[in-house]
């Protein structure tokens, strides 16, 4: 995997990929090291590892650690061969490896969004045709980001890519799914959001007195089930 | 036990401490206190713990009550304080007996001002931290009259510090040191940021503090280019489409969309915090 390397400050280094199941693929991995007895000394100095869509921020303690997690992240990714990964379960090419433990979560959906009629006409599907895309692909969290508990999904059915809307609503309903560029989501809480609406679920994604409060995490599975 | 009960409060008052670090990956900021810098030294005043919480008071306006002994310190913004309508001293330990009336005033220098407590203040904690968080709306409301705010154990150890200086009065331009940030190549005149004078817009907030100036244009090759969220850090500088830079303070969302040209150093992101409206800021690139 090919890494470029982005300066953030003394206490970060971006790292910027190819996309985002290179991001998923990288953060897996540091994960794994991080998580042995013997995990080198770079990957034990990071405070924070942070994806994003097409990068992933390394944020250390220390800025004195800076220069070895920069060393240490290019020899990690040279290693890393995401395009010849396996995919467990059947799942799509191009979101990730994902752990042999990676969690699936399954989110039932009534497909009623205020934007599922655009969302048709902009694609040139009909709606049933808009929720067939949407329920029978895999996706994955690729990061969280915008609120706390949002997850980013990636790897679903390509011809869902529709813009934002021109104008962002003041407030959206917790549960909301909507689509947004290449990316999937549901909203955690209420909040105003420009995407596109195209459903439901009644599934509680953010709770505080949950240990982790958010319910998808980078790494996590997603699968949506029409009602 | 003892505790505080609020009598008064100015534009915002809010619980801080040094927020919840590790969390950006759910999508939650580290938050804590604006002025980092300010909640140590308070911490240190009183010879405590620098995780316990305290109060950040914007511009002053914050009347307190005690039920009980307590023990407070202001740091921060060089703020008027006062016990029952007498002068007491900035950056020492204050003791209030029961009934006693502490009031913070409008800064003369600096916007927020730090109110340490001896055994912190002990409201529930959430995930891990008692901070406020404005942009997520996590940890404790914003203070109202009649909230009553218990105070934890006192440390054992007496404090030593009998007093620390006020800070000194900027006179002029702020001084900020500012490191290249992931996206300085897409400005179009690279030194533009650290050229130009830039003035502290009154839109600054916990979130950033947006600077006034002359509009920072992107190269040709990156106009009309989206940029795809990247992961955001405490001193970011931001440049929106209208070329207006944000600098990212405690409460910066987790991930943005515009490009980050710049970062400033952490120490100087607490005296940014402390800018008033109007105040001139110079951006200077810092050697490793």
């Amino acid at each position: 995997m090919e890494v470029t390397l982005l300066p953030m400050g003394r206490e970060a280094v971006l790292v910027e990929v190819a996309g985002t199941g290179e991001v998923l693929a990288l953060a897996d991995a540091l994960h794994e090291q991080g998580g042995r007895q013997d995990a080198p000394t770079w990957v034990r100095s990071l405070a924070e590892v942070v994806p994003a869509a097409r990068t992933l921020l390394l944020r250390v303690a220390e800025p004195r650690d800076v220069p070895a997690v920069r060393a240490g992240v290019v020899t990690l990714a040279a290693s890393l061969d995401v395009a010849t990964a396996g995919h467990p379960g059947g799942q799509e090419p191009g979101v990730g490896r994902g752990a042999p433990d990676t969690p699936v979560v399954t989110l039932p959906v009534t497909y009623d969004g205020a934007d599922l009629a655009d969302v048709a006409r902009l694609i040139g599907l009909d709606e049933q045709e808009v929720v067939e895309a949407h329920t029978g692909s895999a996706w994955r969290v690729g990061f969280i980001g915008f609120a706390p508990g949002f997850a980013y999904l990636v790897g679903g059915d390509p011809r869902l890519h529709v813009p934002r809307r021109e104008t962002p609503r003041t407030r959206v309903p917790a549960g909301s799914v909507g689509l947004a560029g290449e990316f999937g989501g549901i909203y955690p809480r209420p909040s105003p959001g420009g995407w596109q609406l195209i459903g439901r679920t009644e599934v509680t994604l953010w709770d505080l007195d949950r240990d982790p409060p958010a319910l998808l995490q980078p790494g996590t599975l997603v699968r949506f089930e029409a009602l | 036990m003892a505790a505080l009960e609020v009598l008064d409060v100015g534009p915002l008052v809010l619980v801080q401490d040094l927020g919840r670090p590790g969390l950006a990956a759910l999508g939650v900021g580290r938050s804590g206190a604006a002025d980092r810098g300010a909640h140590r030294l308070g911490a240190r005043v009183l010879a405590q713990r620098e995780s316990l919480a305290g109060l950040e008071v914007l511009l002053g306006g914050c009347t307190l009550q005690a039920r009980g002994a307590v023990t407070v310190a202001l740091t921060g913004a060089a703020a008027p304080v006062s016990v029952d309508g007498r002068a007491v001293a900035w950056g020492a330990p204050v003791r209030l007996g029961d009934g006693q009336r502490l009031q913070i005033g409008l800064p003369t220098s600096g916007v927020r001002s730090y109110l340490a407590v001896r055994g912190g203040l002990d409201v529930p904690a959430v995930l891990g931290s008692r901070s406020r968080d404005t942009l997520a709306g996590l940890g404790p409301e914003p203070l109202r009259p009649g909230d009553v705010l218990p105070v934890g154990r006192p440390p054992q150890e007496a404090p030593l510090l009998d007093q620390v200086p006020p800070p000194r009065a900027p006179t002029g331009a702020l001084v900020m040191y500012v490191t290249p940030g992931p996206r300085a190549d897409w400005l179009a005149d690279p030194t533009a940021l650290t050229t130009a004078e830039w003035t502290v817009s009154e839109r600054s907030d916990r979130v950033g503090t947006r600077l006034t100036g002359p509009a920072l244009g992107r190269a040709r090759a990156y106009r009309d280019r989206e940029l795809a969220s990247e992961p955001m850090v405490r001193g970011a500088i931001q440049v929106p489409a209208d070329g207006q830079p944000v600098v990212f303070g405690a409460d910066h969302p987790v991930t943005g969309g515009y490009p980050v040209v710049g970062v400033v150093d952490p120490a100087d992101v607490d005296r940014l915090s402390q800018a008033e409206p109007e105040r001139r800021v110079r951006l200077v690139t810092a050697h490793p």
